[in-house]
Protein backbone atom coordinates (compact mmCIF):
# COMPACT_ATOMS: atom_id res chain seq x y z
CA UNK A 1 0.00 0.00 0.00
CA UNK A 2 1.33 3.24 -0.76
CA UNK A 3 2.41 6.16 1.67
CA UNK A 4 1.97 9.04 -0.35
CA UNK A 5 0.01 9.16 -3.27
CA UNK A 6 -0.18 12.54 -5.71
CA UNK A 7 -3.08 12.71 -7.80
CA UNK A 8 -3.32 14.66 -11.17
CA UNK A 9 -1.38 17.39 -9.44
CA UNK A 10 -1.76 20.72 -10.99
CA UNK A 11 -0.68 24.57 -10.80
CA UNK A 12 -0.76 27.82 -12.80
CA UNK A 13 1.20 31.05 -12.66
CA UNK A 14 -0.34 33.94 -14.07
CA UNK A 15 -1.78 31.58 -16.66
CA UNK A 16 1.72 29.55 -17.74
CA UNK A 17 1.16 26.05 -17.07
CA UNK A 18 3.73 25.50 -14.14
CA UNK A 19 2.28 21.62 -13.59
CA UNK A 20 0.12 20.16 -15.17
CA UNK A 21 -1.51 16.62 -14.22
CA UNK A 22 1.03 14.64 -12.26
CA UNK A 23 0.57 11.55 -10.10
CA UNK A 24 2.58 9.02 -8.70
CA UNK A 25 2.86 6.86 -5.17
CA UNK A 26 5.05 6.06 -2.40
CA UNK A 27 5.62 3.00 -0.36
CA UNK A 28 7.34 2.93 3.11
CA UNK A 29 10.94 2.67 2.88
CA UNK A 30 10.66 3.40 -1.12
CA UNK A 31 13.16 6.19 -2.80
CA UNK A 32 11.36 8.15 -5.84
CA UNK A 33 13.11 10.46 -7.58
CA UNK A 34 11.83 13.39 -9.89
CA UNK A 35 13.77 14.74 -12.69
CA UNK A 36 13.73 16.80 -15.57
CA UNK A 37 15.66 19.80 -17.25
CA UNK A 38 15.46 23.57 -15.14
CA UNK A 39 12.29 24.71 -15.63
CA UNK A 40 10.44 21.33 -15.01
CA UNK A 41 8.29 22.26 -12.30
CA UNK A 42 9.81 20.09 -9.49
CA UNK A 43 10.36 22.13 -7.10
CA UNK A 44 6.63 23.18 -7.49
CA UNK A 45 5.43 19.83 -7.25
CA UNK A 46 7.77 19.76 -4.41
CA UNK A 47 5.65 23.28 -2.88
CA UNK A 48 2.52 21.44 -4.03
CA UNK A 49 3.03 18.30 -1.90
CA UNK A 50 4.70 19.99 1.21
CA UNK A 51 1.82 22.85 1.37
CA UNK A 52 4.25 25.88 0.68
CA UNK A 53 2.02 26.13 -2.83
CA UNK A 54 -1.84 25.27 -2.98
CA UNK A 55 -2.38 23.32 -6.20
CA UNK A 56 -5.10 24.44 -8.72
CA UNK A 57 -6.16 20.89 -9.37
CA UNK A 58 -5.34 17.02 -8.14
CA UNK A 59 -4.81 15.34 -4.86
CA UNK A 60 -2.35 14.59 -2.44
CA UNK A 61 -3.57 11.74 -0.47
CA UNK A 62 -0.77 10.66 3.00
CA UNK A 63 -1.55 7.19 4.24
CA UNK A 64 -5.10 7.25 2.87
CA UNK A 65 -6.08 10.88 4.32
CA UNK A 66 -6.63 13.82 1.56
CA UNK A 67 -3.40 16.67 2.47
CA UNK A 68 -3.85 18.61 -0.48
CA UNK A 69 -3.55 22.29 0.57
CA UNK A 70 -2.91 21.36 4.09
CA UNK A 71 -0.77 23.67 5.40
CA UNK A 72 2.69 22.75 5.94
CA UNK A 73 2.31 22.57 10.14
CA UNK A 74 -0.18 20.04 9.89
CA UNK A 75 1.60 18.24 7.63
CA UNK A 76 4.64 18.35 9.48
CA UNK A 77 2.35 16.84 12.49
CA UNK A 78 1.42 13.89 10.03
CA UNK A 79 5.02 13.16 9.35
CA UNK A 80 5.76 15.04 6.01
CA UNK A 81 9.15 16.54 6.50
CA UNK A 82 11.24 18.15 3.59
CA UNK A 83 14.35 20.33 2.65
CA UNK A 84 14.79 23.55 0.34
CA UNK A 85 16.93 23.84 -2.49
CA UNK A 86 17.53 27.70 -1.98
CA UNK A 87 18.86 26.96 2.21
CA UNK A 88 16.20 27.45 4.70
CA UNK A 89 18.38 27.65 7.46
CA UNK A 90 18.00 29.95 11.06
CA UNK A 91 20.74 31.68 9.73
CA UNK A 92 21.06 33.13 13.58
CA UNK A 93 20.98 29.95 15.66
CA UNK A 94 23.84 27.82 15.87
CA UNK A 95 24.22 24.44 14.46
CA UNK A 96 22.74 22.87 17.27
CA UNK A 97 20.28 25.16 17.49
CA UNK A 98 18.57 24.39 14.22
CA UNK A 99 19.18 21.38 14.80
CA UNK A 100 17.07 21.24 17.95
CA UNK A 101 14.25 23.39 16.81
CA UNK A 102 13.55 20.29 13.96
CA UNK A 103 12.34 18.61 17.27
CA UNK A 104 9.65 21.45 17.59
CA UNK A 105 6.41 18.74 17.28
CA UNK A 106 8.52 16.44 20.24
CA UNK A 107 9.43 19.42 22.68
CA UNK A 108 6.69 22.05 22.61
CA UNK A 109 4.54 22.44 25.67
CA UNK A 110 2.68 25.59 27.28
CA UNK A 111 4.52 28.51 27.14
CA UNK A 112 4.01 28.98 31.03
CA UNK A 113 6.06 26.34 31.72
CA UNK A 114 8.82 27.87 29.32
CA UNK A 115 8.73 31.38 30.56
CA UNK A 116 9.17 30.16 34.38
CA UNK A 117 11.87 27.38 33.44
CA UNK A 118 9.63 24.47 35.09
CA UNK A 119 11.45 21.45 35.47
CA UNK A 120 8.89 20.03 32.86
CA UNK A 121 10.20 22.76 30.27
CA UNK A 122 13.91 21.76 30.61
CA UNK A 123 13.86 18.35 30.84
CA UNK A 124 11.67 18.63 27.10
CA UNK A 125 14.60 21.29 25.73
CA UNK A 126 17.22 18.59 27.22
CA UNK A 127 15.63 15.61 25.72
CA UNK A 128 15.47 17.39 21.98
CA UNK A 129 19.31 18.60 22.86
CA UNK A 130 20.82 15.19 22.66
CA UNK A 131 18.80 13.74 20.06
CA UNK A 132 20.19 16.80 18.13
CA UNK A 133 23.50 16.23 19.02
CA UNK A 134 22.77 12.23 17.68
CA UNK A 135 21.35 13.44 14.35
CA UNK A 136 24.19 16.30 13.92
CA UNK A 137 26.75 13.34 14.52
CA UNK A 138 24.67 11.26 12.01
CA UNK A 139 25.39 13.92 9.49
CA UNK A 140 29.03 14.54 10.11
CA UNK A 141 28.40 17.56 12.12
CA UNK A 142 28.66 16.85 15.37
CA UNK A 143 31.81 18.55 15.90
CA UNK A 144 30.39 22.36 14.58
CA UNK A 145 27.17 22.15 16.69
CA UNK A 146 28.02 25.14 19.02
CA UNK A 147 28.88 27.31 15.77
CA UNK A 148 26.84 29.43 14.63
CA UNK A 149 24.77 28.29 11.22
CA UNK A 150 26.10 30.81 8.97
CA UNK A 151 29.31 30.05 9.11
CA UNK A 152 28.97 26.45 7.84
CA UNK A 153 30.21 25.58 3.71
CA UNK A 154 27.44 25.31 0.82
CA UNK A 155 27.54 21.43 1.45
CA UNK A 156 27.40 21.56 5.48
CA UNK A 157 24.50 23.31 5.40
CA UNK A 158 22.37 21.27 3.26
CA UNK A 159 23.21 18.37 5.41
CA UNK A 160 22.18 20.60 8.66
CA UNK A 161 18.57 20.60 6.76
CA UNK A 162 18.60 17.09 6.65
CA UNK A 163 19.42 17.03 10.28
CA UNK A 164 16.88 19.14 11.13
CA UNK A 165 14.13 17.45 9.00
CA UNK A 166 15.03 14.01 10.41
CA UNK A 167 14.56 15.58 13.86
CA UNK A 168 10.78 15.45 13.20
CA UNK A 169 11.08 11.92 13.05
CA UNK A 170 9.30 11.92 9.62
CA UNK A 171 7.19 9.21 7.58
CA UNK A 172 7.99 11.12 4.21
CA UNK A 173 10.90 13.09 3.65
CA UNK A 174 11.42 15.58 0.48
CA UNK A 175 15.04 16.00 -0.12
CA UNK A 176 15.02 19.11 -2.74
CA UNK A 177 18.42 18.64 -4.60
CA UNK A 178 20.39 17.61 -0.89
CA UNK A 179 23.83 17.46 -2.80
CA UNK A 180 23.93 20.42 -5.08
CA UNK A 181 26.78 22.50 -4.20
CA UNK A 182 28.61 19.43 -2.67
CA UNK A 183 31.88 17.53 -3.30
CA UNK A 184 32.02 14.11 -4.53
CA UNK A 185 33.17 13.00 -1.01
CA UNK A 186 29.92 14.84 0.27
CA UNK A 187 27.77 13.58 -2.44
CA UNK A 188 28.70 10.04 -1.07
CA UNK A 189 27.86 10.66 2.17
CA UNK A 190 24.90 12.17 1.58
CA UNK A 191 23.52 9.43 -0.49
CA UNK A 192 24.81 6.73 2.37
CA UNK A 193 22.51 9.04 4.72
CA UNK A 194 19.49 8.72 2.12
CA UNK A 195 19.58 4.90 1.91
CA UNK A 196 20.65 4.80 5.55
CA UNK A 197 16.93 6.42 5.78
CA UNK A 198 15.16 4.81 3.53
CA UNK A 199 15.88 1.47 5.00
CA UNK A 200 14.92 2.53 8.30
CA UNK A 201 11.25 2.45 6.72
CA UNK A 202 11.24 6.20 5.78
CA UNK A 203 9.73 7.35 2.31
CA UNK A 204 12.07 9.69 0.59
CA UNK A 205 10.80 11.90 -3.05
CA UNK A 206 14.21 13.45 -4.37
CA UNK A 207 14.99 16.22 -6.57
CA UNK A 208 18.67 15.88 -7.45
CA UNK A 209 20.32 16.82 -10.58
CA UNK A 210 23.17 14.52 -9.52
CA UNK A 211 22.22 12.09 -12.49
CA UNK A 212 24.84 9.42 -10.98
CA UNK A 213 23.18 9.38 -7.30
CA UNK A 214 19.65 9.12 -8.93
CA UNK A 215 20.33 5.96 -10.83
CA UNK A 216 22.32 4.70 -8.19
CA UNK A 217 20.01 5.17 -5.02
CA UNK A 218 16.58 5.46 -6.67
CA UNK A 219 14.06 2.30 -6.61
CA UNK A 220 11.45 4.36 -8.93
CA UNK A 221 12.13 7.62 -11.33
CA UNK A 222 9.11 10.42 -11.95
CA UNK A 223 10.40 12.23 -15.08
CA UNK A 224 8.92 16.50 -15.68
CA UNK A 225 9.27 17.85 -18.59
CA UNK A 226 7.41 21.44 -19.18
CA UNK A 227 5.33 20.69 -15.80
CA UNK A 228 4.43 17.19 -17.11
CA UNK A 229 5.17 13.86 -16.14
CA UNK A 230 7.03 12.31 -19.36
CA UNK A 231 7.70 8.72 -18.34
CA UNK A 232 8.47 6.56 -15.03
CA UNK A 233 9.65 3.80 -14.32
CA UNK A 234 12.96 2.36 -12.73
CA UNK A 235 16.37 3.68 -13.08
CA UNK A 236 17.39 1.37 -16.12
CA UNK A 237 14.21 1.59 -17.83
CA UNK A 238 14.41 5.72 -17.61
CA UNK A 239 18.12 5.70 -18.52
CA UNK A 240 17.01 4.57 -21.76
CA UNK A 241 13.68 6.05 -22.53
CA UNK A 242 14.01 7.88 -25.84
CA UNK A 243 11.75 10.72 -24.65
CA UNK A 244 13.92 10.93 -21.54
CA UNK A 245 17.28 11.13 -23.41
CA UNK A 246 15.94 13.74 -25.55
CA UNK A 247 14.34 15.70 -22.66
CA UNK A 248 16.53 15.50 -20.50
CA UNK A 249 20.18 14.26 -21.15
CA UNK A 250 19.25 15.84 -24.70
CA UNK A 251 19.10 19.44 -22.60
CA UNK A 252 22.41 18.51 -20.96
CA UNK A 253 24.01 16.96 -23.64
CA UNK A 254 23.33 20.65 -25.56
CA UNK A 255 24.37 21.90 -22.57
CA UNK A 256 28.04 20.16 -22.56
CA UNK A 257 28.36 21.06 -26.40
CA UNK A 258 28.25 24.87 -25.42
CA UNK A 259 30.46 24.26 -22.81
CA UNK A 260 33.16 22.58 -24.80
CA UNK A 261 32.56 26.07 -27.33
CA UNK B 1 33.53 27.20 34.80
CA UNK B 2 31.79 28.93 31.89
CA UNK B 3 28.77 30.61 32.92
CA UNK B 4 25.81 30.43 30.84
CA UNK B 5 24.61 33.64 28.66
CA UNK B 6 21.54 33.97 31.22
CA UNK B 7 23.56 33.66 33.86
CA UNK B 8 25.78 36.44 33.13
CA UNK B 9 22.93 38.40 31.72
CA UNK B 10 21.23 38.22 34.69
CA UNK B 11 24.02 38.67 37.32
CA UNK B 12 25.36 41.75 35.06
CA UNK B 13 21.53 43.27 35.11
CA UNK B 14 21.43 42.75 39.26
CA UNK B 15 24.86 43.62 39.77
CA UNK B 16 24.66 47.13 38.30
CA UNK B 17 21.16 47.82 40.10
CA UNK B 18 22.76 46.98 43.00
CA UNK B 19 25.72 48.74 43.00
CA UNK B 20 24.82 52.08 41.19
CA UNK B 21 23.28 53.46 43.81
CA UNK B 22 26.86 54.22 45.62
CA UNK B 23 27.60 56.55 43.11
CA UNK B 24 24.35 58.34 43.24
CA UNK B 25 25.28 61.63 44.83
CA UNK B 26 21.47 62.85 44.80
CA UNK B 27 18.04 61.36 45.05
CA UNK B 28 17.54 62.78 41.49
CA UNK B 29 19.25 59.65 40.76
CA UNK B 30 17.64 56.99 42.27
CA UNK B 31 14.31 58.45 40.30
CA UNK B 32 16.31 58.58 36.42
CA UNK B 33 17.11 55.14 37.66
CA UNK B 34 13.59 54.12 38.17
CA UNK B 35 12.50 55.48 35.22
CA UNK B 36 15.48 53.44 33.17
CA UNK B 37 13.72 50.13 34.61
CA UNK B 38 10.21 50.91 34.07
CA UNK B 39 11.59 51.65 30.48
CA UNK B 40 13.72 48.22 30.40
CA UNK B 41 10.51 46.14 31.27
CA UNK B 42 8.41 47.52 27.90
CA UNK B 43 11.60 47.14 25.99
CA UNK B 44 12.38 43.59 27.70
CA UNK B 45 8.96 42.47 26.45
CA UNK B 46 9.60 44.09 22.81
CA UNK B 47 12.85 41.77 22.26
CA UNK B 48 10.52 38.94 22.84
CA UNK B 49 8.61 40.45 19.96
CA UNK B 50 10.83 42.29 18.33
CA UNK B 51 14.21 40.31 18.76
CA UNK B 52 12.72 36.76 19.01
CA UNK B 53 9.74 36.67 17.01
CA UNK B 54 11.01 39.42 14.30
CA UNK B 55 6.92 41.16 14.59
CA UNK B 56 7.04 44.96 14.75
CA UNK B 57 4.58 46.96 17.17
CA UNK B 58 4.27 50.60 16.53
CA UNK B 59 1.91 50.82 19.35
CA UNK B 60 2.80 49.32 22.35
CA UNK B 61 2.66 52.22 24.13
CA UNK B 62 -1.47 51.29 23.91
CA UNK B 63 -0.49 48.53 26.19
CA UNK B 64 1.64 50.92 28.63
CA UNK B 65 -1.64 53.29 28.81
CA UNK B 66 -3.95 50.36 29.54
CA UNK B 67 -1.40 49.32 32.48
CA UNK B 68 -1.47 52.76 33.45
CA UNK B 69 -4.74 53.79 33.88
CA UNK B 70 -5.94 50.27 35.01
CA UNK B 71 -4.14 51.40 38.73
CA UNK B 72 -6.01 54.50 38.41
CA UNK B 73 -9.05 53.75 37.48
CA UNK B 74 -9.98 49.99 39.05
CA UNK B 75 -9.03 51.59 42.55
CA UNK B 76 -11.53 54.34 42.47
CA UNK B 77 -14.34 52.45 40.30
CA UNK B 78 -13.77 48.76 41.25
CA UNK B 79 -12.39 49.17 45.00
CA UNK B 80 -9.05 47.12 43.93
CA UNK B 81 -5.55 47.20 45.46
CA UNK B 82 -3.57 48.91 43.14
CA UNK B 83 -1.47 45.89 42.87
CA UNK B 84 -4.33 43.95 41.58
CA UNK B 85 -5.06 46.79 39.55
CA UNK B 86 -2.07 46.46 37.94
CA UNK B 87 -2.34 42.40 37.32
CA UNK B 88 -6.03 43.75 35.83
CA UNK B 89 -4.36 45.80 33.57
CA UNK B 90 -2.31 43.41 32.73
CA UNK B 91 -4.81 40.51 32.05
CA UNK B 92 -6.65 43.54 29.90
CA UNK B 93 -3.49 44.13 27.88
CA UNK B 94 -2.81 40.53 27.11
CA UNK B 95 -7.24 39.89 26.02
CA UNK B 96 -6.84 42.80 23.38
CA UNK B 97 -3.30 41.66 22.29
CA UNK B 98 -5.36 38.61 21.77
CA UNK B 99 -7.78 40.02 19.94
CA UNK B 100 -5.99 42.67 17.76
CA UNK B 101 -3.55 39.59 17.14
CA UNK B 102 -5.40 37.21 15.92
CA UNK B 103 -6.65 38.13 12.81
CA UNK B 104 -3.64 40.34 11.97
CA UNK B 105 -0.55 37.59 12.29
CA UNK B 106 -2.63 35.18 9.66
CA UNK B 107 -0.97 37.75 7.27
CA UNK B 108 2.15 37.66 6.17
CA UNK B 109 3.47 41.59 6.20
CA UNK B 110 3.29 44.85 7.79
CA UNK B 111 0.23 44.40 9.03
CA UNK B 112 0.93 44.05 12.36
CA UNK B 113 3.04 47.43 12.64
CA UNK B 114 0.30 49.50 10.82
CA UNK B 115 -2.30 47.49 13.00
CA UNK B 116 -0.55 48.23 16.28
CA UNK B 117 -0.28 52.15 15.00
CA UNK B 118 -4.24 52.37 15.01
CA UNK B 119 -4.76 50.44 17.74
CA UNK B 120 -2.09 52.79 19.80
CA UNK B 121 -3.65 56.24 18.54
CA UNK B 122 -7.17 54.64 19.44
CA UNK B 123 -6.41 54.09 23.15
CA UNK B 124 -4.42 57.57 23.27
CA UNK B 125 -7.44 59.23 22.26
CA UNK B 126 -10.02 57.63 23.94
CA UNK B 127 -7.77 58.50 27.54
CA UNK B 128 -7.71 62.14 25.76
CA UNK B 129 -11.34 62.73 25.18
CA UNK B 130 -13.02 60.75 28.24
CA UNK B 131 -12.64 63.45 29.83
CA UNK B 132 -14.83 62.90 33.05
CA UNK B 133 -13.33 59.27 33.37
CA UNK B 134 -9.71 59.88 32.69
CA UNK B 135 -9.34 64.05 33.51
CA UNK B 136 -8.81 64.24 29.50
CA UNK B 137 -5.10 65.79 28.75
CA UNK B 138 -4.62 67.23 32.27
CA UNK B 139 -4.26 63.48 33.48
CA UNK B 140 -5.35 62.23 36.81
CA UNK B 141 -3.98 60.85 39.88
CA UNK B 142 -2.80 57.21 40.95
CA UNK B 143 -3.27 56.08 44.86
CA UNK B 144 -0.42 55.02 46.40
CA UNK B 145 0.90 50.89 46.24
CA UNK B 146 1.36 51.25 50.20
CA UNK B 147 4.17 48.56 49.95
CA UNK B 148 6.63 50.91 51.46
CA UNK B 149 4.53 51.41 53.93
CA UNK B 150 4.39 47.62 54.70
CA UNK B 151 8.20 47.92 54.54
CA UNK B 152 8.50 50.44 57.05
CA UNK B 153 6.20 48.47 59.23
CA UNK B 154 9.25 45.83 59.52
CA UNK B 155 11.98 47.92 59.77
CA UNK B 156 12.70 48.59 55.78
CA UNK B 157 12.97 52.61 55.96
CA UNK B 158 13.32 53.73 52.42
CA UNK B 159 12.62 57.49 50.97
CA UNK B 160 10.07 57.15 48.37
CA UNK B 161 12.25 57.10 45.62
CA UNK B 162 14.71 54.64 46.76
CA UNK B 163 12.09 52.26 47.46
CA UNK B 164 10.75 52.50 42.99
CA UNK B 165 13.93 51.92 42.38
CA UNK B 166 14.50 49.16 44.23
CA UNK B 167 11.06 48.03 43.54
CA UNK B 168 11.17 48.63 39.51
CA UNK B 169 14.54 47.18 39.75
CA UNK B 170 13.10 43.89 41.19
CA UNK B 171 10.58 43.55 38.66
CA UNK B 172 12.98 44.66 35.69
CA UNK B 173 15.25 41.65 36.98
CA UNK B 174 12.04 39.30 36.90
CA UNK B 175 11.21 40.62 33.81
CA UNK B 176 14.45 39.43 32.45
CA UNK B 177 14.77 36.06 34.08
CA UNK B 178 11.65 35.35 32.71
CA UNK B 179 12.20 36.30 28.82
CA UNK B 180 16.28 34.82 29.11
CA UNK B 181 14.33 31.36 30.18
CA UNK B 182 12.04 32.15 27.19
CA UNK B 183 14.90 32.42 24.66
CA UNK B 184 16.24 28.94 25.82
CA UNK B 185 13.31 27.30 25.68
CA UNK B 186 10.87 25.62 22.74
CA UNK B 187 8.74 28.19 22.53
CA UNK B 188 11.66 30.64 22.12
CA UNK B 189 13.40 28.63 19.56
CA UNK B 190 10.13 28.20 17.54
CA UNK B 191 10.04 31.95 17.52
CA UNK B 192 13.64 32.53 16.44
CA UNK B 193 13.02 29.87 14.33
CA UNK B 194 9.71 31.83 12.56
CA UNK B 195 11.89 34.73 12.41
CA UNK B 196 14.90 33.12 10.50
CA UNK B 197 12.87 31.37 7.86
CA UNK B 198 8.98 31.05 8.08
CA UNK B 199 9.03 28.69 5.34
CA UNK B 200 11.25 26.56 7.32
CA UNK B 201 9.71 27.11 10.70
CA UNK B 202 6.55 25.74 9.36
CA UNK B 203 7.57 22.62 7.18
CA UNK B 204 9.32 21.64 10.63
CA UNK B 205 5.67 22.05 12.32
CA UNK B 206 5.67 25.31 14.28
CA UNK B 207 2.44 26.89 13.76
CA UNK B 208 3.47 30.43 12.96
CA UNK B 209 0.36 32.39 13.20
CA UNK B 210 -0.06 31.23 16.54
CA UNK B 211 3.49 31.61 17.54
CA UNK B 212 3.45 35.10 16.51
CA UNK B 213 0.38 35.77 18.36
CA UNK B 214 2.01 34.31 21.55
CA UNK B 215 4.89 37.10 21.23
CA UNK B 216 2.55 39.92 20.71
CA UNK B 217 0.21 38.83 24.11
CA UNK B 218 3.50 38.75 26.23
CA UNK B 219 5.08 41.97 25.26
CA UNK B 220 1.93 43.50 25.60
CA UNK B 221 1.86 42.19 29.25
CA UNK B 222 5.53 43.74 29.81
CA UNK B 223 4.62 47.11 28.30
CA UNK B 224 1.26 46.95 30.78
CA UNK B 225 2.91 46.14 33.99
CA UNK B 226 5.89 48.85 32.59
CA UNK B 227 2.73 51.52 32.72
CA UNK B 228 1.56 50.46 35.84
CA UNK B 229 5.08 50.60 37.65
CA UNK B 230 5.29 54.49 36.08
CA UNK B 231 1.62 55.60 36.95
CA UNK B 232 2.17 54.29 40.28
CA UNK B 233 5.59 55.64 40.88
CA UNK B 234 4.65 58.77 39.40
CA UNK B 235 1.13 58.94 41.74
CA UNK B 236 0.15 60.84 38.58
CA UNK B 237 -0.72 60.52 34.92
CA UNK B 238 -1.34 61.55 31.14
CA UNK B 239 -2.58 60.25 28.08
CA UNK B 240 1.44 60.59 26.59
CA UNK B 241 2.00 57.41 28.34
CA UNK B 242 -0.05 55.83 25.36
CA UNK B 243 1.15 58.09 23.32
CA UNK B 244 2.62 57.41 19.50
CA UNK B 245 5.85 58.69 20.55
CA UNK B 246 6.44 56.63 23.44
CA UNK B 247 5.56 53.99 21.55
CA UNK B 248 8.26 54.86 19.13
CA UNK B 249 10.56 55.70 21.73
CA UNK B 250 10.35 51.44 23.51
CA UNK B 251 11.08 50.62 19.78
CA UNK B 252 14.09 52.67 19.20
CA UNK B 253 15.36 51.74 22.67
CA UNK B 254 14.82 48.23 21.72
CA UNK B 255 16.29 48.46 18.20
CA UNK B 256 19.35 51.04 19.20
CA UNK B 257 20.68 48.71 21.91
CA UNK B 258 20.02 45.75 19.78
CA UNK B 259 17.14 43.74 19.69
CA UNK B 260 18.15 40.08 19.81
CA UNK B 261 19.65 40.73 23.15
CA UNK B 262 17.93 41.06 27.25
CA UNK B 263 20.54 43.08 27.83
CA UNK B 264 21.37 45.31 24.76
CA UNK B 265 17.81 46.47 24.85
CA UNK B 266 18.29 47.79 28.30
CA UNK B 267 20.95 49.58 27.79
CA UNK B 268 19.02 50.94 25.06
CA UNK B 269 16.51 51.73 27.47
CA UNK B 270 19.55 53.43 29.72
CA UNK B 271 21.05 55.27 26.95
CA UNK B 272 17.60 57.26 25.65
CA UNK B 273 16.18 57.74 29.08
CA UNK B 274 18.86 59.44 30.45
CA UNK B 275 20.39 61.33 26.90
CA UNK B 276 17.42 63.67 27.32
CA UNK B 277 18.14 64.17 31.05
CA UNK B 278 21.67 65.34 30.02
CA UNK B 279 21.11 66.77 26.90
CA UNK B 280 18.53 69.47 28.88
CA UNK B 281 21.08 71.97 28.49
CA UNK B 282 21.26 71.65 24.62
CA UNK B 283 17.21 71.29 24.59
CA UNK B 284 17.00 72.45 21.21
CA UNK B 285 19.34 70.34 20.13
CA UNK B 286 18.12 66.56 22.01
CA UNK B 287 15.83 65.52 19.20
CA UNK B 288 18.83 65.89 16.84
CA UNK B 289 21.25 64.72 18.94
CA UNK B 290 19.13 61.43 19.09
CA UNK B 291 18.04 61.21 15.52
CA UNK B 292 22.27 61.29 14.82
CA UNK B 293 22.80 58.80 17.53
CA UNK B 294 20.24 56.40 15.97
CA UNK B 295 21.28 56.88 11.95
CA UNK B 296 24.74 56.12 13.03
CA UNK B 297 23.78 53.22 15.23
CA UNK B 298 21.62 51.77 12.74
CA UNK B 299 24.75 52.39 9.64
CA UNK B 300 27.59 51.51 11.37
CA UNK B 301 25.88 48.80 13.94
CA UNK B 302 23.06 46.79 12.35
CA UNK B 303 22.31 44.66 15.34
CA UNK B 304 22.41 47.17 17.77
CA UNK B 305 25.24 48.29 20.34
CA UNK B 306 25.41 45.58 22.55
CA UNK B 307 25.58 42.61 20.51
CA UNK B 308 27.96 44.64 17.66
CA UNK B 309 30.23 45.61 20.14
CA UNK B 310 30.70 42.41 22.05
CA UNK B 311 31.07 40.34 18.90
CA UNK B 312 34.20 43.25 17.68
CA UNK B 313 35.63 42.11 21.38
CA UNK B 314 35.36 38.78 20.49
CA UNK B 315 36.31 38.54 16.81
CA UNK B 316 39.65 40.52 18.52
CA UNK B 317 40.05 37.90 20.96
CA UNK B 318 39.91 34.87 18.58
Amino acid sequence: MSLLQIEGLGIDFGGLRAVHDVGFSLKPGEIVSVIGPNGAGKTTLFNMISGVYAPARGRVVLDGEDVTRMPPHLLARRGLSRTFQNLQIFQSMSVLENAVAGHHLHERGSVFADLFALPAARRRSQASGESARALLDRVGLGRAAEQEAGSLSYGALKRLEIARALALKPRVLLLDEPAAGCNAVETEEIDHLIAQVAAEGVSILLVEHDMKMVMRISNHIVVLDHGEKIAEGEPAAIARNPRVIEAYLGAQATEAKHVDG
Amino acid sequence: MRLSSKATTLLILAAVIAIAPVFFPSSYYFRVGSLIFVNGLAVTGLVILIGYAGQISLGHAGFAGIGAYACALAPVHLGLHPALAAVLGALLSAAIAYLVGRPILRLKGYYLAVTSLGFGILVSMVLSNEAQLTGGPDGMAVPELGLRAVLKAIGIDLSNTEFWYAFSGLVLVLGAWLALNLYHSPTGRALRALHGSEVAARTVGVDVAHYKLVAFVLSAIYASVSGSLLALQNKFITPDVAGFMHSIEMVTMTVLGGAGSVLGAILGAAILTTLPQVLTIFQEYEQLMLGLVMMLVMIFMREGLLPSITRRIRGRAE
